[in-house]
């Protein structure tokens, strides 16, 4: 077994874990309760999505996909910054307990 | 010899960077509130996309490619903690209650 084999074979295991990790947050993506809690999952969502996407730079190589990994951590710090906004001017709603 | 080395380091940080990841879901989803579940989501957030760009450069022998991983694991550093902290200040103005079983109450115990 080669170095290059141990790295196949770690990619994949990677991407099995994150792929149970997100749907673990999808859970709590659905189930809520606030809307502090579904911004988290998503923020949570979209750094894994960028994990996943850099696993499978590892896994195949092609290192263009690092890129996109870059971008969709970038666009997920953008998103939760402006749901935290939103969430700030929507003011107290008396949803939480 | 150097190259196979690299790629064992590279393993096993792809790896630990996917615990991370699951450890973080798992405490979105078992922890009991929001400010609670921010704690595991960020930190190991951004350990575990972190570790798996440094896998991503220790594997490169393209100069731009390591550079690119290197100004990713930065932006994340960077980032993250803004977000968690936005959101956490957000929540709180909006009313959200941290759980019983992180605060005090000397009275009504």
């Amino acid at each position: 077994m080669t170095g290059a084999d141990v790295l196949l074979w770690s990619a994949d295991i990677a991407i099995a874990l994150l792929l149970v990790a997100m749907l673990l947050v999808i859970v709590r993506l659905a189930r809520g309760p606030n809307l502090g809690d579904r911004i988290m999952a998503l923020d949570t969502l979209t750094m894994l999505a960028a994990g996943l996407i850099g696993a499978l730079t590892v896994r195949t190589g092609l290192e263009l996909y690092l890129d996109i990994a870059i971008a969709i951590a970038l666009v997920g710090f953008l998103s939760t910054v402006a749901l935290a906004r939103y969430l700030l001017s929507r003011g107290k709603t008396g949803e939480s307990r | 010899m150097i190259e196979t080395l690299l790629q064992y380091l590279a393993a096993v940080a792809v790896l630990s960077g996917a615990v991370f990841g699951l450890l973080a879901a798992i405490g979105i989803v078992r922890l009991p509130d929001l400010y609670t579940r921010l704690h595991a989501a960020s930190k190991a957030g951004v350990v575990g996309t972190g570790l798996i760009l440094i896998a991503v450069a220790l594997i490169s022998t393209d100069g731009a490619v390591i550079l690119r991983a290197i100004l990713g694991i930065f932006f994340l550093l960077l980032s993250t903690p803004i977000a968690a902290h936005l959101l956490a200040r957000a929540a709180y103005k909006a009313g959200e209650l941290p759980t019983v079983a992180t605060t005090i109450e000397d009275i009504d115990g």
